[in-house]
Order: C-alpha cells, then sequence, then structure tokens
C-alpha cells in the first residue's frame, strides 16, 4: 500500500454554487504538490465535471449530499473520490460514450466522462441504482519541479 | 468569480463579451441574455468571446452548442472568439469546432469575413 501524506473528507449539498466551491477546495488542496498551472486546470475541470455529474443526474429533482476524500500520496499522486447517493448509472459503459447525455433540454453535452477520462490519468466509475454512483480518479503530478524539456 | 456579459451589435454580427469562470451554475443566466439578444437583433453572426474566460468545464461546449441550434434556426453562424489555451483544449477534445469556427482577434477582418461566408 502507498502512503497517504495528506487527506481531507468534505461533505456538501447539491446545490449548483457547490460546483465552483468543490474544484477551489481541491486546487487549494493540490497546492502542496507544486503543480504546473495547465495540471491544476485539468484536475479543477474534471471535478467540476464530477460534481455536476452528481447534481444535475445523480440527485436529479431532488437533493442531497456529496461527498469528497481526497488524498495525496507519497508518490506524488492526486487521488480524488467524489460519491453520491442519489439515483445511480444503469449502464455505466452507455453513460461514459462521448456526446450521451440524458439531460440534453439542459444543454448538457455530454462529455463529462470524456473530459474526466482525458484530463486525469485514471478515472474508475462505480454505480447502482437507486444507490448512487462513485467516481475515482487518480492523477500523478509531475509539478513544476519535475519539469524537464522533452516534456 | 461568477461570470459576467457584455453584448454588442454592429452590422448584423453580435458579439457577445464572457467574463469569468463557466460551469453550469453560472452558464443558466447568461444563455437566457444572448438568446433574447439573438431573437432581437437577429444577428448573421454571433461571436462568442472567450478572451476573459479564466475557467471552463464542458457547460461551456453545451453552451456554444447550444447557441449553434439557435443561430442555425436563423441562418446564422457562431464563431468562438479568442479562447486561451486551456478553453481551447476542451473545445478541441469536443469537437465543437466544427460547428462553431474559431477565430482570434489578430485576424484581418477579410479571413473572418471568409469564414462567416463559407461555414454554412
Amino acid at each position: 500500500m502507498k502512503k497517504v501524506v495528506n487527506e481531507v473528507k468534505l461533505r456538501f449539498k447539491s446545490a449548483s454554487e457547490n460546483e465552483s466551491f468543490s474544484r477551489t477546495v481541491v486546487c487549494g488542496f493540490a497546492l502542496s504538490l507544486n503543480p504546473r498551472v495547465d495540471e491544476l486546470g485539468d484536475i479543477k475541470t474534471a471535478v467540476s465535471e464530477a460534481v455536476t455529474n452528481a447534481i444535475v443526474h445523480g440527485y436529479r429533482n431532488t437533493s442531497g449530499y456529496i461527498d469528497m476524500l481526497l488524498r495525496i500520496y507519497e508518490d506524488k499522486t492526486l487521488y480524488i473520490k467524489i460519491r453520491d447517493r442519489g439515483c445511480g448509472i444503469a449502464d455505466v459503459k452507455k453513460a461514459m460514450e462521448p456526446l450521451y447525455t440524458t439531460a440534453p433540454e439542459e444543454e448538457r453535452a455530454g462529455l463529462g466522462f470524456a473530459v474526466m477520462e482525458s484530463f486525469m490519468d485514471k478515472l474508475t466509475v462505480k454505480s447502482v441504482v437507486e444507490k448512487g454512483t462513485t467516481v475515482i480518479m487518480i492523477k500523478r503530478i509531475v509539478g513544476i519541479d519535475g519539469y524537464t524539456a522533452e516534456e | 468569480m461568477g461570470l459576467k456579459i457584455k453584448m454588442n451589435e454592429r452590422l448584423g454580427r453580435l458579439y457577445a463579451f464572457l467574463d469569468g469562470e463557466i460551469d453550469h451554475h453560472s452558464v443558466a443566466a447568461l444563455r437566457t441574455d444572448i438568446d433574447l439578444n439573438v431573437t432581437l437583433y437577429k444577428p448573421k453572426s454571433l461571436f462568442l468571446d472567450f478572451s476573459a474566460v479564466t475557467f471552463m468545464d464542458s457547460s461551456g461546449i453545451g453552451l456554444v452548442m447550444g447557441r449553434y441550434k439557435k443561430m442555425n434556426e436563423i441562418k446564422g453562424r457562431v464563431f468562438i472568439q479568442n479562447p486561451p489555451n486551456h478553453i481551447k483544449r476542451v473545445m478541441l477534445l469536443s469537437g465543437v469546432n466544427k460547428l462553431a469556427k474559431i477565430v482570434n482577434a489578430d485576424m484581418i477582418a477579410g479571413e473572418v469575413e471568409t469564414l462567416e461566408k463559407s461555414s454554412k
């Protein structure tokens, strides 16, 4: 098991104001890794997508709590778990297809998972109908110090 | 924080200057603002200017796609103007730049005009 260097647990209401709050928190938490500006941007965008999904889809027409678990591992890996106890996703594979959306009337582009997948190193989605959805995202931070000309 | 918008119209071109962070929460009010102006001016081209946008997730793609549909109804086009690099990445990932061409401020007027005529 990799050693956990730092950990934060956070619970917030599924209010859309919390989309910007949650990504700001993750941003602040990740700062100790000395991330590059583009890495921070990637993380913020991915978190925003996951939290928006929980609010728009998980708790559609209802409200509830979103739990976030953030960890930094000793190998400079950032671990983000975002969990809702909303309606769940019947077909995760289908939901992850680019452009697939169940909320076109709200102008959702259906790209949330595609963005998370391409901006983070690893994405895992677990979901049980009526129980909720858990999204786990992992990204190794190269950071300002780790930057070399080849990269 | 939050998202502000300034709009102006000139010779059949409607410009919307966005300023701040675009997410699902902030985009809702702005959508209505743009659509009201589209209905009012019926422009030939709508320019969404992203130069002052500091953050954007896929809600911004939804915004562009939605305005594309709206402009299509009145046979007009949408342009994505001056997106900073981090925003351009999200645009290119989604392929929305196929519906709404990306233009930059340093393009000369003639280039933009050619794009206005060619797309569509």
